[in-house]
């Protein structure tokens, strides 16, 4: 059994191997240009770089809050892949961001996201977003997500 | 800013210097002190290719982003409002059309605004996904790191 559609050690080994092409697959994470950097069972890290395109104020040069959303939901998202004992989609139902402190202009953005919880349906996260370490943390985040039951026939660019 | 420019003016060219603005794509329609924020679709919004969903992320920011707008809007302040905190509700899947939104501030205090946003594709009565926000006004001391 080392199907990673079935298999989690597999699965998270697979992911691992993909670790670097991983957000160039998701065009809007790409254009944020963040990366993966370590995968754990149920735990996600990445990296987000400081660029100038995602610039929320620009006499402050702080990045947009924005770009850590993207980033937390969506480390989030991959921690309930790590999490999850069968494949499945997953969705997000909402998504909460609590703003500590602003980053830093200029400085790259590290984040980790932990699936805490899974039920049939829903997966529990939460993720926190720093410099350094999270005793010191730039925001946190909280959020549900809705597990997709398995689709067996879905075309790409299908409406579903 | 010039005395002579109006609201809706000051806020049109604040949002030409934000780079995240320009990144999105996203302008905001403005009439008085009303506005509606726009955001055209394009395929870097992508979220899942395979359902061709427009990310989470995307759709987060641009609420976010129009919340601070309509509150820059009515509220008497020289800088951008700062976001305490966001909760956003996915409620649909966006798809790849253009989304709009909506906001509506809820409280305007001296310090905080509470602001609800909305967004929306083909019909306004099936929102794809809701935003609550807790700004804080006018902080160009504190927005200092």
């Amino acid at each position: 059994m080392t199907n990673p559609m079935n298999d989690l050690d597999a699965r998270i080994e697979f992911m691992r191997e993909n670790m670097a092409n991983m957000m160039k697959v998701t065009p809007w994470a790409n254009e944020m240009g963040f990366e993966v950097s370590r995968i754990e069972k149920g735990h996600v890290w990445g990296v987000q770089p400081f660029r100038e395109h995602l610039i929320g104020d620009p006499d402050t040069r702080v990045i947009h809050g924005g770009v850590i959303t993207t980033l937390l939901d969506n480390l989030c998202g991959m921690s309930c892949g790590t999490a999850l004992k069968e494949f499945r989609f997953v969705a997000t139902l909402d998504l909460r961001i609590d703003y500590m402190r602003p980053a830093e202009s200029g400085r790259d953005i590290l984040a980790e996201a932990e699936c805490y919880h899974v039920t049939k349906s829903v997966a529990f996260c939460r993720a926190w977003a720093y410099h350094e370490s999270r005793d010191k943390v730039i925001a946190t985040a909280q959020g549900a997500f809705a597990i997709n039951k398995p689709r067996a026939n879905v075309k790409k660019g299908d409406q579903i | 800013m010039t005395e002579t420019q109006t609201r809706g003016q000051q806020l049109e060219g604040f949002l030409k210097q934000v780079p995240i603005v320009k990144t999105l794509g996203m302008h905001c329609d403005i009439k008085g002190d009303d506005m509606v924020g726009v955001l055209p679709f394009q395929n870097k919004l992508i979220g899942n290719f395979t359902i061709k969903a427009l990310h989470g992320g995307a759709i987060g920011t641009f609420l976010e982003m129009t919340a601070m707008a309509q509150l820059f809007l009515v509220a008497d302040v020289e800088r951008p409002p700062r976001t305490i905190n966001i909760t956003v509700d996915y409620l649909r899947q966006g798809r790849a059309q253009d989304l709009y939104a909506r906001a509506t501030i809820v409280k305007l205090g001296r310090r905080m605004a509470s602001v609800r946003a909305e967004a929306w594709q083909s019909e306004r009565d099936k929102p794809v996904a809701a935003l609550l926000g807790h700004f804080l006004l006018g902080g160009a001391g504190e927005a200092k790191a």
